[in-house]
């Protein structure tokens, strides 16, 4: 990045032909598809004018929701960003009887219609359920606040704002493995064999060459799996138990509006929804693309 | 070294989409006369049956004019009013409650304001009620609606905002508490929050929360169409549930209706008439009856049918709370009673 | 650092395993290993056995009735065909995408790729609803559509503007990290010995990247088939004419016939162990052909 020299210049020169055709194709589908829908959207939620949309903004349930909806899904995340790194590790390095199924199964949750999705996860973790049944014992012995949502753990995950959580993990999980994943196979084995050759332990070649490299996909894995963990409805729905301010999530407040055919009262929410992940996600773009020029790509 | 792979993919790619997009399209385009009734949840069963019956008929007097299917869409009552204001091209519409209907009425402008006096007994072929489902033995022993606000009795009912069937069962609950108050609001008021502060799942359609209460063994007691508490003791096994009538109970009245626009653009207003018009013959009835929705005319059903119906009392929408359109913003509106009195225990 | 690693010669075999220069003592493989199958046992295969064993449970004629009664036939024509059009599309625009951005230093890069991200955070109750409130009676072209007798929503089109919106993303979110880590000094290097541009496309970036597409493709192609709620709302939900496996699915549950909606579900499931076979026939058939052509 020598970019910020003497004079303005839109685009760095490169030999490589194409930038016109490519970015034209990008940005005429990427309007079509896109962006004028969304400003439609837009539209819709400004004709309902200003007093309506505080009062639908500013409203507790609305709040209660966004919060949420943001929090399970940054949550969810989190450990799919921990738990994603290490099975794309796993398949990408290791050789185990069934590496190959459970390479096929990642992508499960994409192939599964949200819906089914939701009923299977709320069978399984459900009072009655397989593994639902086998946490029920646990309760009050593990007393554990979560994050800011605090609350404690009485042995219920299905229709709780666990079970959110669990839905959400399963959505985003092949966002971060899948990402990963090709980063992880092209990974040149010279840099960490010369790191153990110069006598940097394991661990230490793991944090200071391989993660590095791999950081990169990872945040964008986790962004992506972010961003769709917290507009996801059909799997939520069966599994959250949609009690208002306590496990209804905001993409059922907006079918709620719906439901009263007050389209530009759902635009309100689901702009608000867009408006703070399209944030979270150009801020994370921008932190990746700073770490992406430290680290010196071009 | 060239790798001349993938530019052949991609033709090939492209030869393939065109090919079944044209396809698609002619597959889309032989045209007959089919009819679209756009319905709830609850009713695929009824219609299914309603169809096959219908058709043949139908066909037998009409060599000239037949129907070759009648195509289902099922979903939220409210949903399937947007999609037929959205633009779907519904010739009939069969849904949960007047409301619905009347906001097609309003806003697509395709069927006449007063479209529910076009057909008998408030253009509702059938009726339902409210009912409980409570499992096995009633072991909470709930008979009434007042024992669902005693501490520890879990209820089972659709989210009021997303489900119809769930607004009648409010209503049956606000009706009952009415009664049982002497119009006292405060109690009432009183009564309706303790219900809700019963109830741990509100799932978003009659049928999730059938599934929440006999699958997942949540809850002790399930508010439900009475069709609904039939079917799921079919389904799932009479030795499981009970049916609990309660004293006081609200007469369901879905209703149908002729989509006027669309049936004339599509030329089938013929026979989307005779439709709607065969469920109230002897013959429709009888579907009607053994598919657990109860008929107007119970002399035309199977008296074994028919003995299936408890006889309970019930009010009616219109003069226990002067219509849907009034009822709707005041209970279920941005702020109305159900938002006011749902206060979850944190 | 990062940037000199060269696609270079040692690629021709995946490494995997033991060599002791860059693996980890055997116990912590197996803890990772452990780790990693718990989780996905909690949270993939138990949906997945769910899957199958609900639909196996009413025994393999009525598995069979199920997926070739023309309802499900009809969704599963429906889906593909959806599927077929969207995905090269997406394909082709997700090259593109990742051409300009990987390949190039531009302003409003960051807000670029922030954009095509947008449509993952748009719920999607929103993707569809956004293309009814446009081509829908009461939307901003719905009289216009009306007047010219055109059909958007509720309909094929509709269906495949909410697919292509939904998975607008995928491709191009896989290939820009990686096309971003590998530079661009090959596809330099072969310009400046002349060889063509669609030449050094296909025979360098396109080769290098090769993984990173395919896991788009997957992807774009496996969220294509099973997406539900924007679909819902574009579809109208009419049997046997739009309604896609996802929704025939649902319907199917909701009408008590639990088997049956199992066994479309598992066809959708059994998507991901079809893309595995083709992966490894692939990289089986392939892997010589793709390494010999980093060399050149």
């Amino acid at each position: 990045m020598t970019a910020a020299t003497t004079t303005f210049r839109w685009r760095e020169p490169s030999i490589l032909p194409g930038f016109g055709l490519a970015l034209g194709i990008t940005v005429t589908a990427l309007s079509l598809i896109v962006l004028i829908p969304l400003a439609a959207l837009f539209l819709k939620a400004a004709s309902a004018g200003p007093a309506d949309i505080w009062a639908v903004a500013s409203s507790p349930r609305t709040l209660a929701a966004l919060k949420l909806s943001f929090t399970a899904a940054l949550f969810a995340a989190l450990v799919n960003a921990v738990f994603g790194l290490i099975l794309a590790w796993v398949l990408v390095r290791y050789d185990f009887p069934g590496r190959r199924l459970i390479d096929a199964a990642v992508d499960l949750p994409f192939a599964l219609p949200t819906a089914v999705a939701g009923i299977s996860l709320a069978a399984i973790y459900a009072p009655n359920g397989w593994v639902g049944s086998l946490l029920a014992p646990l309760a009050f012995k593990i007393s554990i606040p979560f994050t800011d949502l605090s609350f404690g753990f009485d042995g219920k995950v299905a229709y709780t704002p666990l079970g959110v959580m669990v839905a959400l993990i399963f959505i985003g999980l092949p966002f971060v493995v899948r990402t990963v994943q090709p980063v992880l196979e092209e990974l040149q084995s010279d840099v960490e064999e010369a790191a153990a050759l110069l006598g940097a332990s394991r661990s230490r070649t793991i944090f200071r060459v391989v993660l590095p490299q791999v950081l990169p996909a990872l945040m964008t894995g986790s962004i992506l799996a972010f961003a769709r963990a917290v507009g996801e409805y059909g799997s939520v729905i069966f599994i959250a138990g949609n009690v208002p301010m306590v496990s209804e999530i905001a993409p059922l407040l907006i079918v709620i509006r719906l439901e009263q055919f007050d389209y530009a009262g759902a635009a309100v929410v689901a702009t608000m929804m867009l408006l703070i992940s399209f944030t979270l996600i150009l801020g994370g773009n921008l932190i990746q693309a700073r770490a992406r020029r430290r680290f010196g790509d071009v | 070294m060239t790798r001349p792979v993938f530019p052949r993919l991609l033709r090939a790619g492209l030869v393939l989409g065109a090919f079944t997009l044209c396809f698609g399209v002619v597959a889309g385009a032989r045209a007959q006369t089919e009819l679209l009734n756009v319905s709830y949840d609850p009713t695929r069963e009824l219609y299914r049956d309603i169809n096959a019956a219908f058709i043949a008929e139908w066909n037998a007097k009409n060599p000239d004019k037949k129907i070759s299917t009648i195509r289902q869409s099922h979903g939220g009552s409210g949903a399937q009013a947007r999609t037929v204001i959205d633009g779907l091209n519904a010739d009939v519409v069969t849904l949960a409650l007047a409301g619905d209907i009347d906001a097609v009425a309003e806003r697509s402008k395709k069927l006449p304001l007063d479209w529910q006096k076009r057909l008998p007994h408030n253009s509702s072929p059938y009726t339902s009620t409210i009912v409980f489902l409570v499992r096995k033995g009633n072991p909470k022993a709930i008979k009434d609606w007042g024992d669902l606000v005693k501490p520890g009795v879990q209820i089972i009912t659709p989210n009021p905002k997303t489900s119809g069937g769930a607004r009648w069962n409010y209503l049956a609950a606000w009706a009952y508490a009415e009664k049982a108050f002497n119009k006292d609001e405060a109690k009432v008021r009183d009564y309706i929050g303790k219900l809700l502060a019963n109830v741990p799942v509100l799932d978003t359609g009659a049928r999730g929360a059938t599934t929440t209460f006999t699958q997942r063994g949540i809850g002790d007691v399930f508010l439900s169409w009475e069709n609904e508490a039939f079917l799921a003791l079919k389904e799932f096994g009479a030795d499981k549930f009970d049916i609990v009538v309660p004293s006081l109970s609200i007469l369901a009245e879905p209703p149908v209706a002729l989509v006027d626009a669309n049936v004339d653009a599509k030329k089938t207003r013929e026979q989307a008439q005779a439709y709607l018009e065969f469920l109230y013959t002897p013959k429709g009835q009888a579907i009607i009856a053994r598919n657990f929705y109860r008929p107007r005319n119970p002399e035309a059903a199977d008296a074994k049918d028919i003995a299936n119906f408890p006889k309970v009392e019930m009010v009616t929408i219109d003069d226990a709370f002067g219509g849907w359109k009034k009822a709707q913003p005041t209970h279920f509106g941005d702020g109305g009673t159900f938002d006011q009195l749902y206060k979850p225990a944190r | 650092m990062s940037d000199t690693t060269l696609p270079s010669a040692s690629a021709s075999t995946k490494p995997r395993g033991t060599s002791r220069a860059r693996g980890e003592s055997p116990a912590v493989q197996i803890v990772l290993i452990a780790v990693s199958l718990a989780f996905l046992l909690l949270f993939l295969l138990l949906p997945l056995v769910t899957v199958f064993v609900e639909a196996a449970a009413k025994g393999w004629e009525a598995y069979r009735a199920a997926i070739t009664e023309p309802d499900a036939q009809a969704a599963i024509r429906l889906t593909l065909l959806v599927a077929a059009i969207a995905v090269p599309f997406n394909v082709v625009v997700g090259i593109a995408a990742a051409w300009a951005i990987a390949k190039f230093e531009f302003r409003g890069k960051d807000l670029l790729i922030s954009l095509i991200d947008l449509p993952f955070s748009v719920s999607p109750v929103i993707s569809g609803l956004v293309f009814v409130l446009l081509f829908g009676a009461q939307g901003y072209f719905g009289p216009w559509l009306q007047a010219n007798d055109l059909k958007i929503v509720f309909a094929l089109p509709g269906l495949i503007l909410a697919t292509v919106f939904v998975t607008f993303p995928f491709v191009a979110r896989e290939l820009i990290p990686h096309m971003q880590s590998l530079g661009s000094s090959d596809e330099e290097a072969a310009m400046t010995l002349g060889a063509s541009p669609w030449r050094v496309f296909f025979s360098v970036t396109l080769p290098n990247v090769k993984w990173s597409l395919f896991y788009g493709v997957l992807l774009c192609n496996a969220r294509a088939m099973g997406e539900f709620g924007a679909v819902a709302v574009v579809s109208g939900k009419i049997r046997g004419l739009t309604n896609t496996m996802p929704l025939h699915i649902e319907i199917l549950y909701n009408e008590y016939m639990g088997a049956a909606a199992f066994a479309v579900a598992s066809l959708l499931a059994g998507l991901a162990l079809v893309t595995l076979v083709l992966k490894t026939l692939l990289e089986w058939h392939y892997g010589d052909v793709i390494a010999a052509s980093r060399h050149h």
